[in-house]
């Protein structure tokens, strides 16, 4: 008979109270983040894939985690204030004479909308994906980039 | 399963004895593992993890996998929905593999763990004989 106890942990099952304090203290942090840049960055959407959105003068920068995914599977389109990110994630089957011991990675569908804070060139928005993460630019339209103005 | 709505998970963090020697979450990757007659094999979600950063050992008979991320992402955050963080997960092996024949791959952020079992763990079929 083969062993079956391949997986246990017997290290993490011990929950350390101090690092709970730490978890708390960072997602305080997370929470006052969103305060101060005026978003509820604590609270997610719900729905996946879970985004995060930085900017800086010039673009937008939307991230996504979709790890065995192929860039033909992912669908994106922009309008001038909203993209929209969908696809189908499908894990290949493995086999008919495989026993799974533990499945944890999801496949199925998904599509979801984001709202961007403000509008943006849909002409010049670019995508990449590398290890599982999708990388999309979104440059702001002239109209709400900020403009720096020469004292003189 | 065709057709069915990919729900959001949160990312599960580790739960460690000791302190931790790097500041910053520790995530547990997302792990399917499944045998047949000759292998187990593993397969962890790591996104933003690529190959140069991956470090897989065998240490007291314990599989660990390690992952680091980057961390950097320009500009300022309008949104955080997820948390970003090195991975990190640690299996005990049993006897029953083979520990020098296991072959580890990356794609799309996703770590692909092979391990052979040893001859003396691969079931044998015994044929019956009669008189």
């Amino acid at each position: 008979m083969f062993p079956k106890r391949f997986i246990d942990f017997p290290d993490w099952n011990v929950g350390n109270p101090f690092l709970d304090f730490e978890r708390m203290r960072r997602d305080m942090n997370r929470l006052a983040e969103g305060f101060r840049s005026g978003l509820p960055s604590f609270s997610t959407a719900g729905v996946f894939p879970l985004t995060n959105v930085t900017e800086d003068n010039n673009n937008y920068y939307v991230r996504a985690e979709l790890p065995g995914m192929n860039t033909e599977d992912i669908e994106i389109s922009a309008t001038d204030s909203s993209l929209s990110i969908s696809g189908q994630r499908i894990i290949p089957e493995e086999g008919d004479h495989v026993r799974y011991h533990r499945r944890e990675r999801e496949a199925g569908k998904f599509s979801r909308m984001i709202s961007l804070p403000g509008s943006v060139d849909t002409d010049k928005v670019e995508a990449s994906f590398m290890d599982g993460i999708l990388k999309i630019v979104l440059p702001k339209s002239e109209a709400i980039k900020p403009k720096q103005i020469e004292v003189k | 399963m065709e057709g069915k709505d990919i729900q959001v998970q949160e990312k599960k963090e580790v739960d460690t004895q000791g302190e931790l020697t790097q500041e910053g979450p520790f995530f547990v990757p997302n792990i399917d593992i499944f045998e047949d007659d000759s292998n187990i094999v593993l397969l962890a979600d790591m996104p933003g993890v690529s190959t140069d950063n991956i470090d897989i050992r065998i240490e007291d008979g314990q599989l660990r996998i390690q992952g680091k991320v980057s961390k950097e992402a320009p500009g300022e955050y309008v949104l955080s929905e997820y948390s970003i963080g090195d991975y990190f997960s640690n299996f005990a092996l049993s006897t029953a593999i083979d520990q020098s024949g296991i072959q580890a791959s990356m794609k799309n952020g996703v770590l692909r763990v092979v391990l052979p079992k040893s001859d003396k763990s691969t079931p044998k079929k015994i044929t019956i004989t009669s008189n």
